[in-house]
């Protein structure tokens, strides 16, 4: 037993068990921040807030969803959008947030390439965000089955089907993965699960790993500028903090992502309350009918430049493209051979790569969503070349880039 | 201010990318078809006075409109059940006594004398073969057929509540009610499902709705779609045009046009709204929408003001 002295107060009670003053020192305090950094550092928070809301949301719902191919439909659109006090709030707070998860993630992804910071001890960040990535697309895709409408039943047939793989007829597979010949009760409650309990544990995971690997290399900043962090540490604590060129995480860097958290928020709900049909897709409000194909297939509009990537070409071909589609960002830190981890504005033929890859996946995505036929073929097909093409090529983009 | 540009950069890919995959997008996937303010240009305009007295003995005698429809309002009630109705018509033919304030009253005119012709589907009724609809045209009673016409139009105008008057729940159980079910309004194409004491009563009335779906299949070719969520599975300019002429949607159709006035089709609308969206459609939606708003400002303000005061130093 360790020897333990009477506590003058609540906080050194806790201190004395947790070491909370330690705690506090270290992920708060003195976790130090560069000061050259814009809005855009603030997006991690945001998400963060937004998968909070997506929490709470989610629960309200599911104390009145019904995972049941019956009663699914109207659990969601008579129960909870009409009977339960608020329930439509919820859902619509969900829906979006849901939606619009995926955009401030691509922001992230993006600010992430544009500054470099996936690189010099920055891996692990790069990759657990890809994870994460991957794991809110999982959860999307089992929310999206939820609610048992049309392009529920008709995506999750889709998708499931994509596990064949292609000339393999692995029909087998797909079956075991829908529990039954084709999307039904055992589809519906497996994808409640995943929806509701794995895969959120699993983002809860993700996270904590996320940001535990941020805590050692810190945050990159705007220049790219390499950091002595004692010894602007030092200065910060001598009280000269304006010549420092770092902040602390609590509070100067907080209070300013609360305000760039506030500004969000404001756009959230403007779009949760008057411009929701971009997450809540029309189609969807039809019961699932499984004799009944839409006139239109395609996923929400994150997933639209990777389906895109799978369209244009033939089964197989297309499933293999799809499939590096899929890892390809992960490996973003090993096929970047330059040494530097710099602004893509001071980075040479980089600068290109970006700006011509961000166009390109907005391409990908319009091309994704609008009917395969006539030119739009064409152009998606070039597209998903382009996109392929530039990966292929980013080793050799990189290499010869000059330290600066 | 760099910030400001960075912002001004994610703003235009945000919004550009929401342009392409919404608005653009669904322009590309639906047809445009335009609204004709349910003008009804195709049909031929009215020229006679109608006299309702006179109207109201041709509805009741050689109109012969009573030995198919119920006019409540004026005291002829329905020959049949509508099951049984359905199981002879192939439809309920619907109560007559607010027609004259739902639907136009050049469309009335033409129905009349034409319903396939009116309806828009002489594509399937082509009386040269054979296939008749089952409202039998109304082929004079002796006298100058477009006066007798338009005196039953008069009549029908008579006994309706003024088109004011005529609410959403109205304008949808006498357009729409005969067909399509509203499972959310409690509706079905039998009309309200009462409320029964015992399981064996209502598993006869279940079964009887069934038999009357079963007929409208027949009559129809498939059974027409629950409307319950019809407000949020098609935008409103798609319901309006829909119920203006079906045939520029969805050519060869069986879902007649109506022929309801431009304030009918609104009432419907606004009760597919109601019953489908209600959040929305009694305002909560906008009205606790602006005070999240407003709460959202005043945190944004306070929250600039928080880091202002822990930047001061920083700068
Ligand atoms: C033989 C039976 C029969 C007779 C006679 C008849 N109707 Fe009908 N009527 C029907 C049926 C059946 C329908 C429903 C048709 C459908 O929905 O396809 C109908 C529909 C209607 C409608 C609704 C049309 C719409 O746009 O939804 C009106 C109004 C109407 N009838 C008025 C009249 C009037 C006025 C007369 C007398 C001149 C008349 N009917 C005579 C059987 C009849
Ligand atoms: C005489 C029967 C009948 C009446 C009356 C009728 N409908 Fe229909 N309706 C149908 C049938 C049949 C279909 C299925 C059409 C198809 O798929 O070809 C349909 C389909 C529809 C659809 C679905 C269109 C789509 O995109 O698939 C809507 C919306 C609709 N009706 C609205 C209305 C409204 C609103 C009214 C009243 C103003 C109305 N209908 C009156 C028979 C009717
Ligand atoms: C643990 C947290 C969560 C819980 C408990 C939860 C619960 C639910 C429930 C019960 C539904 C069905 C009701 C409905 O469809 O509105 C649902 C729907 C949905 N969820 Fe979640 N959810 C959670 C997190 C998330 C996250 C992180 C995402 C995405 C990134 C997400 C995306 C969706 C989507 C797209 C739908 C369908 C929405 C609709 O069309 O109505 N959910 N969720």
């Amino acid at each position: 037993m360790a020897h333990f002295e009477k506590a003058n107060s609540i906080g050194e009670w806790f201190d004395q068990r947790l070491a909370t003053k330690t705690l506090e020192r270290v992920l708060a305090k003195e976790y130090w921040i560069p000061k050259d950094i814009n809005f855009l550092w603030a997006m991690g928070m945001v998400l963060a807030i937004t998968f909070g809301i997506l929490l709470v949301s989610g629960i309200f719902l599911l104390m009145y969803y019904q995972p049941n191919v019956d009663t699914a439909f109207d659990s969601v659109n008579y129960t909870i959008m009409q009977e339960v006090g608020f329930g439509w709030l919820w859902r619509h707070v969900h829906a979006v947030a849901a939606s619009v998860v995926f955009l401030i993630i691509y922001i992230h992804m993006f600010t992430g390439i544009y500054y470099g910071s996936y690189k010099k001890g920055r891996e692990i960040i790069w990759v657990s965000g890809m994870l994460l990535f991957v794991a809110f697309s999982a959860e999307a895709f089992s929310g999206y089955m939820l609610p048992w409408g049309q392009m529920s039943y008709w995506a999750g047939m889709v998708i499931t089907n994509l596990f064949s793989m292609g000339s393999l007829e692995m029909n087998g597979v797909v079956e075991w993965i829908r529990g039954d010949y084709v999307p039904g009760q055992a589809f519906l409650t497996r994808f409640f699960m995943l929806h509701v309990l794995l895969i959120p544990v699993a983002i809860l995971a993700l996270i904590g790993i996320h940001f535990g690997a941020l805590r050692i290399p810190h945050v990159n900043n705007q220049n790219g500028e390499e950091l002595d962090y004692e010894v602007e540490a030092e200065k910060y604590k001598s009280g000269n903090k304006a010549a420092s060129k770092v902040i602390a995480f609590a509070n100067d860097f907080m209070s300013k992502d609360m305000f760039v958290v506030a500004v969000y928020l404001i756009f959230f709900f403007y779009l949760t309350f008057w411009n929701y049909s971009f997450a809540m897709d029309p189609v969807n409000f039809d019961p699932a009918d499984g004799l009944k194909t839409p006139a239109h297939i395609y996923p929400e509009w994150y997933f639209l430049w990777s389906y895109e990537i799978l369209r244009p070409f033939s089964k197989d071909i297309g499933l293999l493209a799809f499939a590096f589609a899929q890892v390809i960002f992960v490996l973003l830190p090993w096929l970047d051979r330059s040494p530097n981890a710099v602004p893509a504005s001071r980075r040479g033929l980089f600068k290109y790569w970006f700006w011509i890859m961000l166009a390109n996946m907005i391409v990908l995505t319009t091309m994704g969503k609008l009917p395969p036929e006539g030119i739009n073929n064409t152009i998606g097909l070039v597209s998903a070349l382009l996109f392929i093409g530039q990966w292929l090529a980013l080793p050799f983009v990189t290499m010869f880039e000059k330290k600066v | 201010m760099k910030e400001f540009i960075v912002l001004g950069v994610v703003v235009f890919f945000s919004v550009l990318t929401y342009w392409l995959v919404e608005p653009f997008a669904h322009g590309q996937m639906h047809k445009h078809v335009d609204s004709h303010q349910f003008q009804y240009a195709d049909l031929p305009a009215v020229t006679k006075q109608g006299d309702a007295t006179a109207g109201k003995d041709l509805v009741m005698g050689a109109g012969a409109c009573s030995g198919c429809h119920s006019i409540e309002a004026d005291g002829v009630p329905a020959m049949m059940e509508p099951d049984m109705a359905a199981a002879s018509y192939g439809v309920n033919p619907p109560d007559l006594s607010n027609a004259g304030a739902i639907y136009d009253a050049k469309f009335l005119t033409d129905l009349i004398k034409n319903p396939a012709h009116a309806l828009k589907v002489e594509h399937k009724f082509d009386p040269a073969s054979g296939a008749m609809h089952p409202m039998v045209p109304f082929y004079g009673a002796g006298g100058d057929m477009d006066q007798e016409v338009a005196d039953m139009v008069a009549y029908l105008q008579s006994i309706a509540v003024k088109p004011s008057e005529v609410t959403s729940k109205m304008a949808f159980e006498n357009a729409c009610g005969r067909c399509h079910a509203m499972k959310y309004a409690n509706w079905t194409q039998m009309g309200e499902t009462p409320n029964f004491k015992y399981k064996k009563d209502a598993l006869r009335y279940e079964a009887r709705v069934l038999d009357y779906q079963d007929s409208l299949k027949k009559y129809m070719g498939k059974l027409p779609p629950d409307l319950s969520m019809y407000t949020r599975s098609r935008n409103h300019h798609f319901l309006s045009t829909f119920i203006e002429d079906p045939q520029v949607h969805l050519a060869g159709t069986a879902m007649p046009r109506v022929g309801v006035t431009a304030d009918g089709a609104d009432k419907v609308l606004t009760y597919l709204e109601e019953i489908g969206d209600p959040s929305k459609a009694n305002g909560d939606r906008d009205r606790i929408g602006m005070y999240v708003m407003i709460f959202s400002l005043i945190f944004a303000i306070f929250a600039y003001l928080w880091k202002r005061e822990i930047w001061k130093d920083l700068h």
